[in-house]
């Protein structure tokens, strides 16, 4: 299997631009309610952190971070590897009654959400449950759908989105990759 | 987990050994929440195979596995039905037939988790054979160590006790020196083994032994105290608990020739004023409680690693 | 029975019969050798060991045939296949049976049941004590004129210096060796592997040299005190072997034998607890090893006998610490001593057959006019490999299956008759 560039979808400054965005969008829909931002192992973790930063500017308050790996939760746990790695969850105690918003960089089939709904379940009974993403590249297999999306796209089968994050990946970028 | 089985330290490198504390580290997290559970084991089997009595061992192992969400058997087998004629071949046909993912051992002959591994398509985890091994009391060991220490490198480990008999000085002997600490194990005369100096075949130079419990003592990072066992023990190791205590019990005295900081571990359950002084025991720089928290979080992770792929 | 092998090249070192280059026949006439010279013929059988060595018949002086008591691990008539199948005519059977041989009614058990179903001659060993209890003698003279041709308690040692000195003063009225498995029961106590790095690291109870050596040292002792004939069964440590050496020098009445697995193997192959490795005295170090060699090359091990100790396989499938000890040996004898070590031929059969004659009291047999014709036919190249599963023994505990070996007996010849057969 081989990845090749297919387009660039968005450089650096359009990557902190949606990441703002991203984040006002949070603000204005959660009026005056506290918020806890839950990036989704990996990317999300250095998303949600940035967003969290925008929403400290604009409302004065930091919002609550957390951190969930859904590896646990997988419905195709049997399927993913031979070698299954576990990473850090750091979830709030105090989690009931307040609005939760799951961050992740690619919503594609649904199944990651569909985990962390399953693992969110086990930790309280949250008054919502909201979803932000960096880009929607559709072919959904369960009924899921984001609140807040970056960036709507389409894609073929066999196209690779490849989020990029300074904090994981040495620089900001978003590009489609193809599988040749 | 590339291997079938987890038999023992010494065949594990460095490597896999900080594979397994660093996902131990990650499922800790799980016993701090409301809900202490996850699915990612349902519908595995998993049995608990103990041939010598374990209360601890045995309950770590089963909160472990539910907490996975695996289904958990406790069988406690009776090593007097093997001599019935019944033979561990027996044994390991039972569990195939039975279905099971993984079998936990422990047995009082070292070696008889080999031969059931050999025998059955089950993974098979050695909860402790014989004098042999005790891999997950070592892991947790290690863990605790890590978490309070920082690392496992470079440090003094003096593990004291009766080593002759103890699995928990093995393994931990094979773990420490395999990740750069040095470790010295220290017993009356009686009670070291001939050929304590080949115990390790790698990093040989880590391992130390004394019979001196002030030299093992001295700028030691981490005391080790092992259960002095009577059960196992034969007439003449020692003439009495009163002169094992004079001479090898760990009192707050004995402990000042150690590091400040120096932690002080149990694998339990302890015989207080015989290996340990109560005051030590239940001291600031005692982690004997977090050995019992790091062990469920070690045996989760061994479960995952064995179970939590692809079948 | 009648027979006349032809075409072998005849070697009986004891007769000076060693020119390998010396193809002679053997005439046999009534299970006697009537005539050896070249190009015989005769109206018999006959029987072409061409490109063979004929060697005086091989004896091992050191076996458990396990019948009366256990036959589900080996009965007297497979105990003697499996003799015959390894190239031996004869076997000496240690007297741990169920009851112990400790008196004349089990000898002549043993000896009537042999002549019954036995291809292989069995000369049965008398215990020393009765019971093998290790506490009072037993009836030796009674068992003397019933047929045995040594005593021993093998199995166990003859724990009590004042009872073994007495076994060692009575067995010379009747000329008997007084053979001693050396172990100090209480330091092996528990022990069930060789005391060393690997046992440490095993976590098995070790077995010390010591508990051999200390036997050894006060048998040698009790044995030039007493002018006594004093055979040490299976020697495996450096101790013991220079022990018996220094003695040997002095003139003592000692011989020694040690079995294939003592100079073959050592305490490395327990590494997976498989309890073919598992036997008493146990695999030592590679040291004593080295040791035992030089013993059998200067002479001071005398004989190489089996131990061959039979147990049935649900025994050795339980945990090392409770399988018993033992493991069979013979078939896989007489190709260990070619392919492991360095010997002429004519010291091999030295080994396997006329010393372990001398220290025996049998009447001995040989390649000469009027000896009873028990002949073992030798390929010392042949190339095989050892398949536990076709043993003729009812069991499979060897360590040695799937071994490719270099030597081995092509047919064995028992009183004239051709009781084994693998000329290929």
């Amino acid at each position: 299997m081989t990845l090749k560039l297919n387009y660039q979808l968005m450089n650096a400054d359009e990557v902190s631009g949606t990441l703002e965005t991203l984040a006002d969008q949070i603000v204005s829909s959660n009026a005056g309610r506290p918020v806890v931002l839950l990036g989704i192992q990996r990317r999300g973790i250095p998303m949600s952190q940035r967003m969290a930063k925008r929403i400290a500017q604009k409302t004065g308050r930091a919002p609550q971070m957390g951190i969930l790996d859904i590896n646990l939760y997988r419905d195709d746990l049997t399927r993913v590897a031979t070698q299954p790695i576990v990473r850090r969850t750091e979830v709030p105690s105090d989690i009931d009654d307040k609005d939760v918003i799951l961050v992740d960089d690619v919503l594609y089939t649904g199944r990651t959400i569909g985990a962390a709904l399953r693992a969110l379940i086990d930790f309280g009974r949250m008054r919502t449950i909201q979803l932000a993403v960096f880009v929607d590249r559709g072919h959904r297999e369960l009924p899921i759908e984001a609140n807040y999306i970056g960036k709507k796209i389409t894609t073929k089968d066999n196209e690779v989105v490849e989020v990029r994050l300074q904090e994981v990946d040495a620089e900001d970028a978003i590009y489609v990759m193809e599988n040749s | 987990m590339k291997r079938k089985d987890l038999l023992g330290i010494q065949d594990l490198d460095r490597q896999e050994i900080i594979d397994i504390l660093d996902t131990a580290e990650n499922l800790q997290e799980i016993s701090t929440r409301p809900i202490k559970k996850v699915p990612t084991l349902r519908g595995k089997t998993v049995i608990n195979l103990f041939f010598e009595a374990s209360t601890r061992t045995r309950t770590s192992f089963e909160i472990a596995g539910k907490r996975l969400s695996a289904d958990v058997v406790n069988v406690t087998a009776s090593t007097s039905s093997v001599s019935k004629g019944e033979t561990l071949i027996d044994t390991a046909r039972t569990l195939d037939a039975m279905a099971a993912d993984c079998v936990v051992i422990r047995h009082g002959s070292s070696g008889a988790p080999h031969t059931i591994a050999r025998l059955t398509k089950a993974r098979v985890v050695n909860a402790g054979d014989g004098a042999h091994e005790h891999p997950t009391q070592a892991l947790l060991d290690a863990l605790t160590i890590r978490q309070r220490k920082g690392r496992l490198d470079g440090l003094k480990v003096a593990i004291i006790g009766d080593i002759t008999h103890s699995r928990v000085a093995r393994s931990n002997a094979h773990l420490l020196t395999k990740l750069g600490s040095h470790v010295w194990l220290c017993s009356p005369p009686t009670l070291m083994p001939v050929g304590a100096c080949d115990l390790v075949t790698t990093n040989r130079e880590f391992l130390h032994r004394t019979h001196s419990m002030e030299e093992a003592l001295s700028g030691a990072d981490v005391i080790m105290m092992l259960r002095v066992q009577f059960e196992r023990m034969d007439e003449s190791f020692f003439p009495s608990t009163r002169e094992y205590f004079r001479c090898y019990g760990l009192t707050r005295s004995k402990v000042e020739r150690a590091q400040e900081d120096a932690i002080i571990m149990h694998p339990g359950p302890m015989n207080r004023g015989v290996e340990i002084a109560t005051d030590v025991a239940d001291g600031p720089y005692s982690v004997i409680l977090d050995q019992v928290s790091a062990g469920v979080a070690v045996r989760m992770a061994i479960l995952f690693l064995m179970l939590g792929g692809q079948s | 029975m009648d027979l006349l092998v032809k075409n072998g090249r005849v070697l009986d070192p004891q007769r000076k019969l060693d020119s390998p280059a010396d193809i002679l026949d053997i005439l046999i006439r009534d299970g006697k050798i009537r005539s050896i010279g070249k190009e015989l013929t005769a109206d018999v059988p006959q029987f072409d060991a061409g490109g063979f060595i004929v060697a005086p018949g091989f004896f091992d002086i050191h076996v458990h045939l396990r019948e009366p008591g256990t036959e589900e691990a080996e009965t007297i008539a497979t105990g003697g296949a499996a003799a015959v199948a390894g190239g031996y005519v004869a076997v000496a059977a240690m007297p741990n049976t169920r009851p112990s041989n400790d008196g004349p009614s089990i000898t002549a058990y043993i000896i009537a049941e042999a002549r019954r179903s036995s291809p292989a001659l069995v000369f049965p060993i008398g215990a020393i004590s009765k019971e093998q209890k290790g506490e009072t003698l037993a009836e030796i003279g009674e068992m003397v004129e019933a047929g045995i041709v040594a005593i021993s308690d093998d199995g166990k040692p003859v724990m009590d210096a004042r009872l073994f000195r007495r076994a060692l003063e009575y067995a010379q009225l009747f000329d008997l060796p007084v053979i001693q498995h050396c172990e100090d029961l209480n330091l092996s106590k528990g022990g069930v592997m060789h005391e060393g790095a690997f046992s440490a690291r095993l976590g098995l109870k070790g077995i010390p040299s010591s508990a051999e050596d200390t036997m050894v040292s006060r048998d040698l002792i009790l044995a030039e005190a007493t002018g006594g004939k004093y055979h040490v069964a299976h020697l495996s440590t450096r101790r013991a072997v220079e022990m018996v050496r220094k003695a040997k020098a002095e003139g003592a009445k000692v011989t020694a034998e040690v079995t294939p697995h003592h100079f073959t193997l050592t305490d490395a192959a327990v590494a997976e607890y498989d309890t073919n490795a598992k036997m008493n005295p146990p695999l030592r170090s590679q040291d004593d090893v080295d040791a035992v060699r030089e013993g059998i090359a200067d002479g001071t091990i005398d004989a190489i006998a089996s131990d061959h100790a039979p147990h049935h396989i649900n025994l050795k499938m339980l945990e090392f610490d409770r399988a018993p000890f033992g493991i069979t040996g013979l078939e896989t004898a007489v190709g260990l001593a070619f392919t492991q070590l360095q010997l002429s031929l004519p010291r091999l059969i030295e080994m396997l057959s006329l010393n372990p004659q001398r220290i025996m009291r049998v009447t001995p047999w040989g390649i000469f006019e009027g000896s009873d014709a028990h002949l073992t036919i030798l390929d010392p190249s042949r190339r095989w490999k050892f398949d536990v599963n076709k043993s003729k023994s009812k069991s499979r505990n060897s360590p040695f299956h799937g071994w490719d070996l270099s030597g081995k007996a092509v047919a064995t010849i028992v009183g004239g008759k051709l009781v084994y057969e693998d000329r290929k």
